[in-house]
C-alpha cells in the first residue's frame, strides 16, 4: 500500500507530501506520524505540504488533527508550504487550522520550530543565541 | 444560375459600387482612413455580393447572410473600439445601400421594377444595420469589460515596505469580488516574496460593516495559513466604533490605527530598530 515517507531528523520528523492525498492516504499517515513520535521520542514535526495543490475538508481536517495530536504527545509541529489557492479554499470551508502552526517555507518552519521546542522545554534564555 | 435580374445586375456591376460607396464615405467622414476602410469594404462587398442569390433576395434573414453578418460584426466591433460613434458606423452601412440604389436605378427603367427591387435592397441592408447596432453596443461592453478588469487589478497593489514585509492599502469599497482579487494578489505575493508580514490597511475603506469585516477576517486567516502574519492598519474612530457596536470579534487580529504604528510593530515582530542617525560634525 502507498505511504507517505516519515523521515528521522535528529529530533524530528520530516513529512515531505509530493502527491495529491486522498483519504486513505491521509489516514495512514496521521497513523503512522503519531506511532513515530512515539518511537522516536521526537520533540518537532515539520510537514511540507507545498506540493499539494488540491484539498477539501477532508484532508483539512486531518492536518487540523495532526497537529492537535503531536502537541498531546508532546511534540510540536508546523505546516509549511502551503499553496494561496489552499489557504483560500481552506478559509472558504472554515477550516482555519486554529491550532496549527505555520510558515512560508520548510527553513522558516524548522526556526520555528525549533523556538517552539526551546519555549516549551523553558529554555528561553538560548532562545535568542540560537536564533541569530 | 442567378436568374433574378438585380443580384445579375449588382454581381456585374461590383467595381462600380465599390468606387460610389468610397466617394460616399469620403463625404460623409472627414477622418476617412483609406487604407483600412478600404480593405474592410472590398471584404465586406464581396462577401456582401457573394450572398446575394436568388434564394437569398428575397428574404432578409436568410442563412446565406451569414457570412456577411460575421463580416460586419467584426467591423462594428473593431470600429467601437477605434472609438468610432454609432451614427458614424450606421451611416457607414447606408451609404452602400445608397450606392447599390444608385446603381440600381441606372440599370433597371421600369419605375415599379425598380421600386420593388429597391425596397428588397433596403430590407436586407436595414436588416444589416441592427446588427451594427448590436456589434457597436458588444464592443463597447468588452472595452468597459477590459476596464474594470484594469481597475479592479490595480486597486490592489502590494506593496514591499521592508524586507519580509508586505503592506496592501485598500481604497473603496470591499465587496466580496474585490476581497477574491485582494486576497489573491496578497497571498501570491507573501509567497513570492517570502514575507512574514502582512500589513492591511483599510483606512481608504469608506464603511465597515459585518459583511465587509467578514472578509477580512477571511484575508487575515488564509496569511495565517501560509505562515505569515497579518497586521490590519487604518482603523479609523468611526470605524472601531461601528465595529464594536456590531459585535464584531477582532481580537485574535494584531489591529493598529496608523500603517506607521503598523511597520512598527512588524519591526518589532521581525526583532528590528531604527534609530536616528547620530551625526558627527567634522571640521573638513
Amino acid at each position: 500500500m502507498e505511504r507517505i515517507p516519515i523521515l528521522k531528523m535528529g529530533d524530528f520528523l520530516l513529512v515531505t507530501i509530493q502527491v495529491d492525498l486522498y483519504d486513505q492516504l491521509a489516514e495512514n499517515l496521521e497513523t503512522d506520524l503519531v506511532n513515530s513520535v512515539k518511537k522516536h521520542n521526537s520533540k518537532g514535526v515539520l510537514i511540507d505540504i507545498s506540493s499539494v495543490s488540491i484539498i477539501d475538508s477532508f484532508m483539512g481536517r486531518i492536518l487540523g488533527n495532526i497537529g492537535i495530536m503531536s502537541r498531546i504527545m508532546g511534540a510540536q509541529s508546523v505546516i509549511v508550504g502551503m499553496q494561496p489557492a489552499v489557504a483560500m479554499t481552506l478559509v472558504e470551508l472554515g477550516l482555519t487550522l486554529t491550532g496549527v502552526s505555520t510558515a512560508l517555507n520548510v527553513e522558516k518552519g524548522m526556526e520555528l520550530l525549533r523556538s517552539k521546542i526551546l519555549l516549551s522545554e523553558g529554555q528561553s534564555d538560548d532562545y535568542d543565541n540560537d536564533t541569530e | 444560375m442567378n436568374t433574378n435580374k438585380t443580384v445579375k445586375i449588382l454581381k456585374e456591376k461590383k467595381e462600380t459600387i465599390l468606387e460610389l460607396w468610397t466617394t460616399k464615405q469620403k463625404a460623409e467622414d472627414s477622418y476617412f482612413n483609406t487604407d483600412d476602410q478600404k480593405e474592410d469594404s472590398e471584404d465586406f462587398a464581396t462577401s456582401f455580393l457573394d450572398a446575394l442569390s436568388d434564394a437569398t433576395i428575397e428574404d432578409q434573414n436568410s442563412r446565406g447572410y451569414d457570412k456577411v453578418h460575421e463580416v460586419l460584426m467584426g467591423i462594428s466591433v473593431s470600429r467601437a473600439k477605434r472609438g468610432f460613434s454609432p451614427r458614424e458606423t450606421g451611416s457607414y452601412l447606408f451609404s452602400f445601400k445608397e450606392a447599390l440604389l444608385e446603381v440600381l436605378s441606372n440599370e433597371i427603367e421600369d419605375p415599379s421594377i425598380l421600386y420593388k427591387e429597391s425596397l428588397k435592397i433596403s430590407k436586407i441592408i436595414d436588416n444589416m444595420a441592427i446588427l451594427t447596432f448590436e456589434g457597436y453596443i458588444k464592443g463597447r461592453e468588452d472595452v468597459i469589460a477590459r476596464q474594470t478588469d484594469e481597475i479592479t487589478e490595480i486597486s490592489t497593489p502590494v506593496i514591499r515596505v521592508w524586507d519580509g514585509v508586505v503592506a496592501l492599502p485598500i481604497i473603496g469599497t470591499l465587496d466580496s469580488a474585490r476581497t477574491q482579487v485582494v486576497m489573491e494578489n496578497l497571498l501570491q505575493q507573501i509567497v513570492e516574496t517570502g514575507s512574514t508580514i502582512a500589513i492591511l490597511d483599510i483606512s481608504g475603506v469608506p464603511a465597515v460593516d459585518s459583511l465587509v469585516a467578514q472578509h477580512l477576517i477571511k484575508t487575515v486567516s488564509a496569511t495565517r495559513l501560509l505562515g505569515a502574519e497579518c497586521i490590519i492598519s487604518g482603523i479609523r474612530p468611526e470605524i472601531a466604533q461601528i465595529v464594536v457596536h456590531l459585535g464584531i470579534d477582532l481580537s485574535n487580529i494584531i489591529t493598529k490605527s496608523t500603517l506607521a504604528s503598523a511597520l512598527q510593530t512588524a519591526f518589532n515582530m521581525l526583532k528590528l530598530e531604527v534609530n536616528k542617525k547620530k551625526v558627527t560634525y567634522t571640521n573638513s
